[in-house]
């Protein structure tokens, strides 16, 4: 009797084994139309593949990254995460993520079919997450505005874009009505700073193995005093015109300010807000030597230590799938980030299309800023360029503060 | 507390001698036993926690890296040099120093002044309440716009005047102060409270005594009032230094994308070791900054508790 019931019992459990499905957690922050999208392109991934199952769980913006840095090492929380690409680093260093099987992902195919700027998160010659979708920076501009303060054409380059922001801007310092330009320095502008200007200026920004700040030099202080001028000379705007998180892109929205700079990330907020009609241009270029660059960044999707055995194989497949061209475009078309292949941004109607083309084109130009200590490094640049426009510093000192600051966080972590 | 105590022995002592003594035990275990609850919580949720980031400070603790060396004193040399944590404390005490005056001193005068409203006293008290129990993010945001160079209506008010509009939370120079502006408008309610209940505790026959014996408003305010109100006041501004040296909300969600900005000239000791642990992770050193704050705290109290107290023969 205890003999049969042992086999029933074994036999019984066999084909529950056998169909037992893998659960993966998966995290990413919380984003309505990101979360929305991936619930879509979960159920299409189960469906393809019954004998595996994900959990989303989503975490507000704010608290995502301490979030996951507390989870991963007490062996908690997901095994395949969505992380920002600057604090690859620190995570690849403390062992929270794994390099990806080169048998599934190649290092030379990965480098051939995603956009240059992915190689920034190839750190030691192993990738250890790939992206979906990829940012780049572009001029939001006001139509309306523009027409009616004479401008008729779009800036190509930053001596036009001064211009056209002089005839925009309303108001005097302190008091604004209008902006020329929604000048920030702790939005998207000093990226455009470091990665944008510094270049144009025959600079670069950092060493080859970014280990070493290189931007204090000519073309730094040329690119520090060029943005300053901005405020100081040209009096184009002011940084918080608007209280609150998003002050350029919310003044924006409002109808307050002629042009931003700004991310394709920023493009669906956009297109709901704004009740004016508005365009997109790419960055500018200096009349002089029309040199083309932009900042390009990413949010990655890497698998964690927690996945072992069945789970590992099980989000290998999952990247594989969030990483294929089919959820690439799924993604383009219900959250509105360009995609990271080459293939897809070569692809003729999105580059002419006439939101995201500027995102699109600056893609094979765009550079990614390797970031150690993301908050920190942004610190470094945002007390800079307020010593200029809040105390009067030269320039040139503050270009040497933000070097001086930035190599610190940097030596730090090369250690 | 002794007349209650009192009346508990005047009711046990009418019982046989051995019931009185059973009773007693069983009174004391139910009272260990309800104190057990919130002392278990201390020790979980305060003490250990302290004493688990006493021991943090000494190690290299990041926890971003695997390895968590011991370091020793370390972190706390790292400190005496560190120019930013330098600017958090200069940027403490100043808030200490302007938050806690201001404070007391308004809450006191308005609660004189409110002691002498006859109509609508509950109103009056009610605004003055209304900051304290308003959402501190809700405040910030507001009064970001109320101080905003380019729309806010105190630049408006001040253009009026024919007085030049002011960068406000915008300006190194500025920031602070209006920083500790608002932490005082909201803590005033609390303030008001306070005087207001220390004030009602004051017998009337002394005013009465010094009205007969001819004595000013001024005098019967020094000479009765203060000497009267100290340990209402030694509360107030001990829990007050306490609450300036932790400051913390007001100061984020002023200027959230720049925290302590601009130019670190609003960053107080709390939201440095936020950023160093939760935006850096660098626990141990994060901890170290904890550790000297405590410190700092501790003996600000201490000297506070033993020179503020006074005792006056009424």
């Amino acid at each position: 009797m205890r003999k049969f019931l042992t086999l029933a019992l074994t036999l019984a459990a066999v084909p529950t084994a056998a169909a037992a499905p893998v659960t993966l957690t998966y995290w990413q922050y919380d984003f309505a139309s990101k979360v929305d999208t991936m619930n879509k392109l979960i159920a299409k991934f189960e469906a393809q593949n019954p004998d595996i199952k994900i959990r989303q769980e989503t975490f507000p913006y704010d608290a995502y990254n301490q979030k996951v840095a507390s989870s991963v090492p007490a062996g908690q929380g997901p095994d395949v995460v969505n992380l920002f690409y600057g604090w690859l680093p620190q995570y690849v260093d403390s062992g929270y993520l794994q390099p990806l099987p080169a048998r599934d992902f190649p290092v030379a195919q990965v480098d051939k079919t995603f956009v240059p700027m992915v190689q920034t998160s190839k750190i030691g010659g192993q990738y250890y997450a790939l992206p979906t979708s990829v940012r780049t920076l572009a001029v939001f501009y006001n139509k309306d505005l523009l027409r009616q303060s004479g401008v008729l054409t779009p800036p190509r380059t930053w001596e036009d874009f001064i211009a056209a922001a002089q005839k925009v801007v309303k108001g005097a310092p302190p008091r604004f009505t209008t902006l020329g330009f929604g000048i920030q320095p702790d939005g998207q502008d000093y990226h455009v700073v470091r990665e944008v200007l510094v270049r144009q200026f025959g600079g670069s920004p950092f060493s080859k193995d970014g280990r070493q700040v290189a931007y204090d030099s000519d073309a730094g202080q040329k690119a520090m005093s060029f943005y300053t001028d901005l405020f100081t000379k040209y009096k184009l705007g002011t940084p918080n015109f608007f209280p609150g998180n998003n002050s350029y892109r919310d003044a924006f929205i409002a109808g307050k300010v002629g042009m931003i700079i700004d991310g394709s990330f920023a493009v669906s907020t956009i297109q709901k807000g704004a009740k004016f009609n508005w365009g997109v241009v790419p960055l500018p270029v200096l009349k002089g030597n029309n040199v083309r660059s932009n900042f390009g960044s990413y949010w990655v999707n890497g698998i964690t230590k927690n996945a072992r055995g069945d789970k590992l194989a099980a989000s290998v497949k999952f990247l594989k799938f969030l990483t294929s061209e089919d959820t690439q475009r799924t993604w383009l078309q219900s959250v509105g980030e360009i995609p990271a292949s080459r293939k897809l941004s070569n692809d003729q109607q999105l580059r002419r299309d006439p939101v995201y083309g500027p995102f699109v084109q600056a893609l094979p130009f765009a550079h990614s800023t390797l970031f150690v200590d993301e908050a920190g490094q942004r610190k470094a640049w945002v007390d800079a360029i307020n010593t200029v426009i809040l105390q009067g510093a030269t320039p040139a000192s503050a270009v040497k503060r933000a070097a001086a600051d930035e190599q610190k966080i940097l030596n730090g972590y090369y250690k | 507390m002794a007349t209650t105590s009192k009346l508990r022995g005047g009711r046990t002592a009418a019982r046989s001698p051995s019931r009185t003594g059973s009773l007693r035990r069983h009174q004391i275990r139910t009272a260990y036993t309800f104190l057990l609850v919130p002392l278990l919580f201390f020790l979980v949720v305060r003490f250990i926690p302290t004493l688990m980031s006493l021991r943090l400070s000494l190690f290299d603790w990041n926890i971003l890296r695997e390895q968590q060396p011991f370091v020793g004193l370390e972190n706390y040399r790292t400190l005496l040099e560190d120019g930013r944590f330098g600017q958090a404390l200069r940027n403490t005490a100043l808030y200490t120093l302007i938050g806690v005056p201001v404070q007391v001193a308004l809450g006191l005068g308005i609660a004189l002044l409110l002691g002498r409203v006859r109509a609508l006293r509950g109103l009056y008290r009610a605004l003055y309440f209304a900051p304290y129990v308003t959402p501190i993010v809700a405040a910030a945001w507001v009064w970001q716009w109320v101080f905003s160079p380019q729309f806010g209506p105190v630049n408006t008010f001040l253009t009026w005047l024919h007085l030049p509009a002011q960068p406000f939370l915008t300006s190194p120079g500025q920031a602070l102060p209006t920083t500790a502006a608002l932490v005082v408008w909201q803590n005033l309610g609390f303030q008001v409270v306070l005087f207001l209940a220390g004030l009602a505790a004051i017998p009337r026959v002394y005013y009465e005594a010094a009205e007969i014996d001819g004595a000013s408003g001024g005098q019967a305010f020094r000479k009765i009032t203060l000497p009267l109100l100290n340990p209402t006041i030694v509360f107030s501004v001990v829990t007050g230094t306490i609450a300036y040296l932790q400051l913390f909300t007001q100061v984020v969600n002023l200027n959230f994308t720049d925290q302590g900005g601009p130019l670190g000239s609003t960053m107080t000791v709390a939201l440095y070791i936020y950023q160093l642990a939760f935006g850096r992770y660098q626990m141990g050193y994060a901890s170290a900054v904890t550790v000297v704050l405590f410190l700092i705290i501790l003996l600000i109290t201490l000297l506070q508790l033993r020179f503020l107290t006074r005792r006056y023969d009424a």
